[in-house]
């Protein structure tokens, strides 16, 4: 495999890191609104990563270096809603209830620094692999 | 001469590039699942590159291939064994992946600058000045 690989793996991870900095965007922005109908509510949404092997790679086997990773899916979070009595809010339900998304701040917040982590690190890494290609290239100068 | 002008670096700066493109995978995968970093052993593949290796094919007759030139030295990739292995099966650990990414970064250029001095060396031998 060759050095030109880095740019791959690192560029998949940085397409599903900003997936997840996506749905926490997502989920933030969603974390206060409240539906008369439990059923109706935003639920946060997480990506869940799986590891990509390179198949067009004949070497990918032996070598089992040349994965990058991939969304495999979004999954909405199964925490019940909060329910609330608000009678004047035109949303409420019969009995004068509504219900908020299951949005957890807290837990988006910290998601969103660990994506932000995630993203930086890669770029370095693209950042670290074209400097030493550079260097490379410009051999015997 | 020529055949072994650069030494080890020849083949130390292909390991090395090998490696950066492992250590980028765990770190791309950093939040994959049940994902398992993984690490090539340096030391081992180097020793099977020096001149206790086995030796190489002879070649005889024209139409034989010569499996040594050019070949990058077999690369073995083991599974790193993780201090805290996270709840969702993941093995990577950032800190210890940074750190082999900035460590395989210096060896290479170190390498890199070996060869680059070699040829140097050569370049001012055959300008005779």
């Amino acid at each position: 495999m060759s050095l030109f690989n880095v740019f791959n793996v690192s560029g998949s991870a940085l397409n599903a890191e900003t997936v997840r900095l996506n749905t926490t965007a997502s989920n933030l922005a969603n974390a206060e609104t409240v539906n008369g109908d439990a059923t109706k509510i935003y639920r946060a949404r997480h990506p869940v990563f799986q590891s990509l092997m390179d198949t067009s790679d004949p070497f990918a086997e032996s070598e089992g270096a040349s994965s990058g990773v991939r969304v495999l899916g979004i999954v909405e979070s199964t925490v019940p809603p909060l329910q609330r009595y608000a009678p004047e809010n035109p949303l409420a339900n019969k009995d004068g209830y509504v219900f908020a998304s299951n949005v957890n701040p807290i837990e988006e917040m910290t998601n969103m620094i660990s994506a932000n982590r995630a993203f930086a690190t890669n770029v370095d890494v693209i950042n670290t692999a074209r400097d030493l290609l550079l260097k490379t290239i410009s051999m015997g100068h | 001469m020529f055949d072994n002008l650069f030494g080890i670096h020849e083949q130390a700066l292909l390991l090395h590039g090998q490696r950066l493109g492992v250590l980028a995978t765990n770190l791309a995968n950093a939040d994959t699942p049940n994902y398992k970093a993984r690490d090539i052993d340096f030391s081992a593949v180097l020793a099977g590159t020096d001149d206790g290796a086995p030796l190489p094919l002879q070649v005889t007759q024209e139409g034989h291939i010569n499996l040594q030139s050019g070949s990058t030295p077999a690369v073995d990739l083991k599974y790193r064994n993780p201090y805290q292995a996270a709840l969702d099966g993941n093995t990577v650990e950032m800190p210890v992946e940074q750190a082999a990414f900035a460590e395989n970064n210096v060896r290479y250029q170190a390498s890199l600058t070996f060869i680059n001095m070699r040829i140097a060396d050569m370049q001012l031998a055959i300008a005779g000045q």
